[in-house]
């Protein structure tokens, strides 16, 4: 039996209950455990719904500081050694409530952090939004994006959604290329800012 | 320990009856509220300084220069004053001046502003604000402590022969406070020159503070200044009070609701919960704070923010009789008998900084102290602390208390 193993927090901006963001979200973590597990890693999964914490991300917006449940979410998502994020898309892009979660973390708290990224929507139309909006949001907190993105239309979940690249068929893949990451690295946890604080003698030289 | 209050200097409308101060009827209101402080017993009043509306207090050493010839007894202080935005040279010039007019009864805090577009209206650039706040602070400690002096850095046009006038009080300048609520180089800043460390924690919840005290109170001993909790800390602090607790919540919740920084967020209850805040009876208040030292160490000046959030003034100056009367008698009691008595009860006075210039006169590294010759009259500043009548009188009159 292996003992490493590795932390996975999913963020699912779902607002549904039960909702098909949440529903997708389990099988991508579900996947990638599964592929973890594949590689003789065990995986601890956390999953956060940011329905739960609207008031506090808002709070955090406008005092500067989270507080409540998002303290310790934060903490936990700048900790893990992987994370999945999966948001519906609401008017062409991902919602208010998730960007405004990613906005309230320190914008180097995902630096080098695996991630990966589904949405779901109405219709196979909006596919490319985690393309043209989710990525480019993650690349500039420097996080490491996994290739493959899964985008779950109202139809995948009948089945007939995509005939050529099935949902199960980008679900399993992306938990693959997922685990591979998450396998090879192991979060040191966040930067301690006051262990990299210059000394006032780098400071006066700057 | 030192208690005492800090304003904003915030125009704000008292969302109970609409009425809005005018920039005039405010500042005349911050005048009142400060020689309230001192007819309550209180030892410290403390200025912001903000140069866009609805903020009013843009001449600090203006106001603190009239409050020095209306009070006796309260230290003069800023919170803060803008050490990125000022010319070094003109903070040197004025707060000498203060220093001398208020026979030593001030000292004043270092902070970067928060506030971006005051940066280009003053010349200078956000993004450069913590080399302006070192830079700019390495040269108003040499315009304070030498005679003389030739400079040239990154910031301001370069200094040949220039003196500051005038001449720190006895020699010796003010007392420095350093504010910073996030960044540990400010802390360092502090701890490197021995200055003092004000952590403005109104908005921020105590673990944040205790990391950032925590920080500064190792470099301050690992810099030399001495052991770690023996640095001068200070802190902010919010209250609102009445006899009754109930009362207290019922009246300030219309204007927490809707205050400029939190309002509209979090709830009374959530906030009081999480921050320094606390509306209640005198006893919660006490309570409260007294339980701060458990969290930063024993430390030496607390603040309080009272004329905010609209406030009228009359309520205000209501909210300093309770703060006077009732709260910090006995906060001075609890502090001081728990206080080690290695651990400073209060940060310098001015007299401390002469008697410490006096009796490190002569020794090598004594940095903190003027220690050029007068090149008028030949004279040094330790001359003037160790025999001069005049500090000897100042001296009794600052540690009057």
């Amino acid at each position: 039996m292996s003992t490493t193993t590795r932390s996975l927090v999913v963020v699912t901006a779902g607002l549904g209950r039960p909702s098909s963001t949440r529903l997708l979200a389990d099988r991508l973590a579900q996947a990638t455990v599964l592929e973890l597990a594949d590689r003789g890693v065990t995986a601890e999964v956390t999953t956060v719904e940011l329905r739960d914490l609207a008031h506090d991300v808002v709070n955090a917006m406008l005092t500067g500081f989270p507080s409540g449940a998002l303290a310790g979410v934060i903490e936990q998502l700048t900790a893990a050694d992987g994370v999945i994020a999966v948001s519906p898309l609401f008017t062409t892009t991902y919602s208010g409530l998730f960007k405004s979660f990613v906005d309230v973390l320190d914008k180097d708290s995902l630096t080098g952090m695996p991630v990966l990224l589904g949405a779901t929507g109405g219709t196979a139309r909006h596919s490319l939004a985690l393309e043209y909006g989710m990525r480019p949001l993650f690349t500039y907190l420097r996080a490491d994006v996994a290739t493959t993105t899964v985008f779950a239309a109202t139809d995948d979940w009948a089945g007939a959604g995509d005939d050529t690249g099935p949902l199960p068929a980008r679900i399993a893949r992306a938990g693959r290329e997922l685990a591979e990451m998450v396998a090879a690295r192991r979060n040191d946890g966040p930067p301690d800012p006051f262990a990299d604080a210059p000394s006032f003698a780098d400071l006066l030289g700057s | 320990m030192q208690f005492g209050i800090f304003t904003v200097g915030d125009v704000t409308t008292d969302p109970t009856t609409g009425h809005t101060p005018d920039d005039t009827e405010r500042v005349r209101s911050m005048l009142t509220i400060a020689q309230h402080t001192e007819d309550v017993g209180l030892d410290v009043f403390a200025t912001g300084e903000h140069h866009n509306p609805p903020f009013v207090p843009s001449s600090p050493t203006t106001m603190l220069g009239y409050l020095a010839a209306r009070t006796a007894r309260i230290v003069l202080s800023t919170s803060t004053t803008l050490i990125t935005t000022n010319d070094p040279v003109k903070i040197a010039e004025d707060y000498a001046m203060l220093q001398v007019i208020s026979d030593g009864r001030m000292d004043l805090m270092m902070g970067r502003g928060n506030t971006g577009p005051v940066y280009p209206w003053f010349g200078q650039d956000i993004r450069q604000g913590l080399n302006l706040a070192i830079e700019n602070y390495a040269l108003l400690r040499r315009l304070w402590d030498e005679e003389v002096v030739d400079w040239q850095g990154r910031f301001r046009t370069p200094l040949q022969g220039f003196t500051s006038t005038p001449r720190p009080l006895d020699g010796v300048p003010p007392f420095v406070w350093h504010g910073s609520i996030r960044s540990p180089e400010i802390a360092e800043q502090a701890a490197y020159y021995g200055d003092g460390f004000f952590h403005n924690n109104i908005f921020w919840p105590s673990e944040h503070t205790a990391k950032m005290v925590g920080y500064y109170r190792r470099r301050y001993e690992h810099h030399g200044h001495g052991p770690a909790d023996t640095a001068i800390v200070g802190l902010g602090g919010q209250v609102f009070m009445r006899p009754n607790s109930q009362d207290a919540v019922r009246e300030f919740r219309p204007f927490f609701d809707v205050a400029p920084v939190y309002g509209h967020g979090p709830t009374l209850e959530e906030f009081t919960a999480q921050t320094p805040l606390t509306v209640g009876s005198p006893q919660q208040v006490i309570d409260r704070y007294a339980a701060m030292r458990e969290h930063v160490g024993d430390y030496q000046r607390q603040l309080f923010l009272m004329d905010h959030a609209g406030l009228p003034l009359k309520t205000v100056l209501e909210q300093l009789d309770i703060l006077g009367g009732e709260v910090v008698p006995v906060l001075r009691r609890e502090m001081e008998a728990k206080r080690p008595a290695h651990v400073p009860a209060d940060p310098p006075s001015h007299a401390d900084r002469v008697a410490a210039a006096g009796s490190a006169a002569g020794t090598p590294g004594a940095t903190h102290v003027g220690g050029a010759q007068d090149r008028w009259t030949g004279r040094t500043a330790e001359d003037d602390a160790t025999t001069g009548a005049r500090t000897t009188a100042t001296a009794g009159a600052a540690s009057g208390r």
